[in-house]
């Protein structure tokens, strides 16, 4: 009797002591997301300026952002829109196909186009940007939305390829092999018997390539020259960077527009990322 | 399901395996003194070209391509491969060829030539060189082939039993296929042009249109060790880029594992919610997020030293300090990469049965046994592979240094920040000072570290050592 009601405080002492060190990651997690909100309803245009409760607090970033005549950010959200949606759509489409074919044939080469693969997605891309703006300069592609998804497609399949092969090789081959008995063709397995397995991968996937254009300012700085085609990442960053100005509330304001979208659609799939992801590590 | 028997599957290996089984005159009685063959089913009687039918001269017939296809009596495919060869050696032989000698001497005209023009030109050509390659030995492997089935007795099948077949049995490389060349343009031969240029001359006072480029040989290597600038920022940069990549991943990975085991603790509540701010890091853009903390960790504005230090009176030079900027920048890192790992260790420990943990309890086993032999087993075995990638991701995390400081402080008698990674200094060589010759030299030894480090890496990984299983 004793005894249990000492490993009881005990325990209670524990776990007061775990929530104590989430809510010390709380405070550490929030005050910079804090302040990033703080920033953008500050009337000023400086950063240094900016306080975490501005003294009066108004939303005419925000407004700027929409309603200024000067203003591209609609634009520029929806040239994002359009990049992120192919990108995620040819993703999703290249990625399942090579990963099926890596996953569940054999054939000459496989080995070694694996290990290639791999080996793909260690380099950055950053290092071959000048031969990237060459090259969709030769064949026309240069400040074009179909040359960024091009890159931003293939550029991630390596990785990709791997998230989607791991998991599925964690669904067991006896399904495919009786509906191959039964006849089923290549794709009619794929679409019929795995696409329903995998969705969750490829879920994330779709995610993943579908936030990266959101993200990514350095890619659509070196293909896209016309403003009109800039990515809202892109936009944001001439913000901060023009010689003309450097409006860090207006950025601040900006960039938390894109947050919310992304991170609204990252909780809602916490659960597919959480499986997902274990699952695809398990033999990435 | 395939007209393919067994047997007639062994002779083909064999006569693959040893080209001088089939010598013209010996064919026809080889073929009828095979007792196994004679006897199969997939054998049309009474086809007399059958046995006429010789490997070697199908396969010297295609050096034309589609000649040894028509010496097979398979017309259509014999007359796509030819329209295709003439196609081909019309249309490509010129702009292969200036596409190499543009390779070669990188332009000599500096009028009307522009050295990277030229540079790209080669690069495409070689590769479009190495295609036909492969696909002018396929023809004739292909040629052969063909014949040796015929001379065993098959049928030729028909164009739309052909497409079929190809289908059916080449399904792998109709994926494979067209995704390596997507990837061959987009990661290969940027890759090239890099290393290529390397050797050249090309920088800021060199530059084309106005300048040609040259070949130089290994110079930019040996000036990159015996210049006392560039050896000075390479030995510094790669030791910063080391020590960064363990330092800032391992604690984000440590951080994540701990986190992830007390929040899964079956006494805690409100897991979902916890869960959800943990992740808040990762879903929040992280050019945002560094920008902020660049603001935050300001020398005399930022509210780190106004507001929260002064408190005990300090003041840190954050950002002007090369010590203070790299605990900084490694803090921030933190801060970024947990939310990922967390992500995976929970999904782990979630998938590890209960009945391990409660086998160990009636051995009586500790809590850190438990961990110890449990836990950590687990998790690591799982997730090693995407751990490995987190520290090459971190080798190359090029935004967090450029947002955060622009690989500032400077330093001096270096040509390299004191918080520059590889990357960050090739990107400020490359954008900044247009040095592309040295940007590519040191982005070939990067790379040269990098790959060996995955390679190894992941031969020794689980997923590698398995593959024999599929």
């Amino acid at each position: 009797m004793k005894r249990s009601l000492k490993s009881n405080r005990k325990s209670n002492l524990e776990v007061a002591g775990i929530y104590l060190i989430v809510l010390v990651m709380f405070v550490v997690i929030l005050y910079p997301l804090l302040w990033a909100v703080g920033i953008s309803l500050n009337p000023g245009t400086s950063m240094f300026s900016a306080k975490l409760i501005p003294d009066n607090w108004s939303t005419d970033n925000y407004n700027w952002l929409f309603n200024d005549p000067r203003s591209d950010y609609k634009l520029w959200y929806k040239n994002t829109l359009i990049v992120a949606s192919f990108n995620a759509l040819a993703s999703v489409f290249m990625v399942g196909l090579t990963a099926f074919v890596f996953s569940r044939y054999h054939f000459v080469g496989r080995k070694n186009t694996i290990y290639a693969t791999l080996l793909m997605q260690v380099f950055p891309v950053l290092m071959g940007m000048v031969a990237i703006y060459l090259l969709l300069n030769l064949v026309g592609l240069l400040d074009t939305f179909t040359g960024l998804v091009i890159f931003y497609t293939v550029g991630g399949l390596p990785m990709n390829i791997f998230l989607v092969k791991g998991y599925m090789d964690t669904i067991p081959r006896d399904l495919d092999e009786s509906a191959k008995m039964d006849g089923a063709g290549h794709l009619r397995i794929l679409t019929r018997i795995l696409l329903p397995l995998i969705a969750p991968i490829l879920a994330v996937v779709a995610l993943f390539t579908f936030m990266a254009p959101f993200m990514d300012f350095l890619t659509p700085r070196i293909i896209l020259r016309s403003p009109e085609k800039y990515t809202v990442a892109l936009g944001l960053f001439s913000f901060i960077n023009d010689k003309m100005g450097n409006n860090f509330t207006r950025f601040a304001a900006g960039t938390i527009l894109i947050a919310l979208p992304i991170s609204t659609v990252f909780l809602f799939l916490q659960r597919y990322l959480i499986s997902g992801l274990a699952e695809g590590g398990t033999k990435g | 399901m395939t007209t393919e028997h067994p047997s007639a599957r062994a002779a083909d290996h064999e006569a693959s395996a040893n080209p001088g089984i089939a010598p013209g005159i010996h064919a026809s009685l080889d073929t009828s003194a095979r007792p196994g063959t004679s006897a199969s089913p997939g054998i049309v009687p009474g086809t007399n070209t059958a046995a006429a039918a010789n490997p070697r001269a199908a396969a010297w017939l295609s050096v034309v391509p589609g000649l040894g296809q028509f010496y097979n009596h398979r017309w259509i495919k014999g007359s796509i491969l030819l329209l295709l060869a003439l196609l081909f050696a019309i249309a490509m032989t010129a702009p292969l060829i200036n596409g190499i000698w543009g390779l070669i001497t990188l332009g000599d005209n500096p009028e009307t030539d522009d050295s990277r023009t030229l540079l790209v030109q080669g690069i495409l050509s070689a590769i479009v060189i190495v295609i036909l390659a492969i696909a002018y030995g396929l023809n004739i492997k292909d040629a052969h082939r063909d014949a040796v089935r015929r001379r065993e007795g098959f049928a030729i099948p028909s164009v739309r039993k052909a497409f079929h077949d190809s289908w059916e049995h080449g399904f792998p490389y109709f994926i494979v296929v067209p995704t390596f060349l997507l990837l061959t343009m987009i990661v290969i031969f940027p890759l090239l042009f890099m290393v290529l240029l390397a050797f050249t001359n090309y920088n800021l006072y060199n530059s084309p249109p106005a300048h040609l480029l040259d070949w130089v040989g290994f110079d930019n290597f040996i000036a990159l060790f015996t210049e006392s600038i560039w050896s000075r920022s390479l030995l510094a940069v790669m030791a910063w880029t080391v020590v960064w990549t363990l330092v800032a991943t391992s604690l984000q990975i440590a951080l994540a594992f701990f986190l992830a085991m007390i929040v899964n603790d079956s006494r805690v509540r409100f897991k979902r919610f916890i869960r959800t701010v943990f992740i808040l890091p990762w879903a929040v853009p992280s050019f945002m997020t560094v920008l902020v903390f660049a603001a935050m960790f300001n020398d005399t504005f930022g509210t780190i030293n106004r507001d929260i230090l002064s408190v005990f009176n300090v003041s840190v030079p954050w950002l002007t300090d090369p010590t203070w900027a790299r605990i900084a920048i490694i803090l921030v890192q933190v801060w970024l990469g947990f939310p990922y790992v967390f992500t995976l260790v929970t999904g782990v420990l979630q998938s590890i049965s209960k009945d391990w943990y409660e086998a160990a309890d009636v051995d009586g086993g500790t809590r850190l046994a438990k961990f110890r032999y449990i836990t950590m087993p687990h998790v690591l075995f799982a997730t090693a592979p995407l751990l490995i990638m987190q520290y090459a991701y971190n080798f190359n995390n090029f935004n967090i240094i450029y947002l955060f400081n622009k690989g500032g402080p400077p330093v001096p008698g270096q040509s390299s920040g004191a918080t520059d990674i590889m990357i960050s200094w090739v990107y400020g060589l490359t954008f900044d000072q247009n040095n592309y010759k040295m940007a590519a030299a040191i982005s070939i030894i990067m790379g040269l570290v990098v790959a060996f480090f995955a390679f190894y890496q992941f031969r020794r990984s689980r997923s590698f050592r398995e593959e024999g299983m599929y």
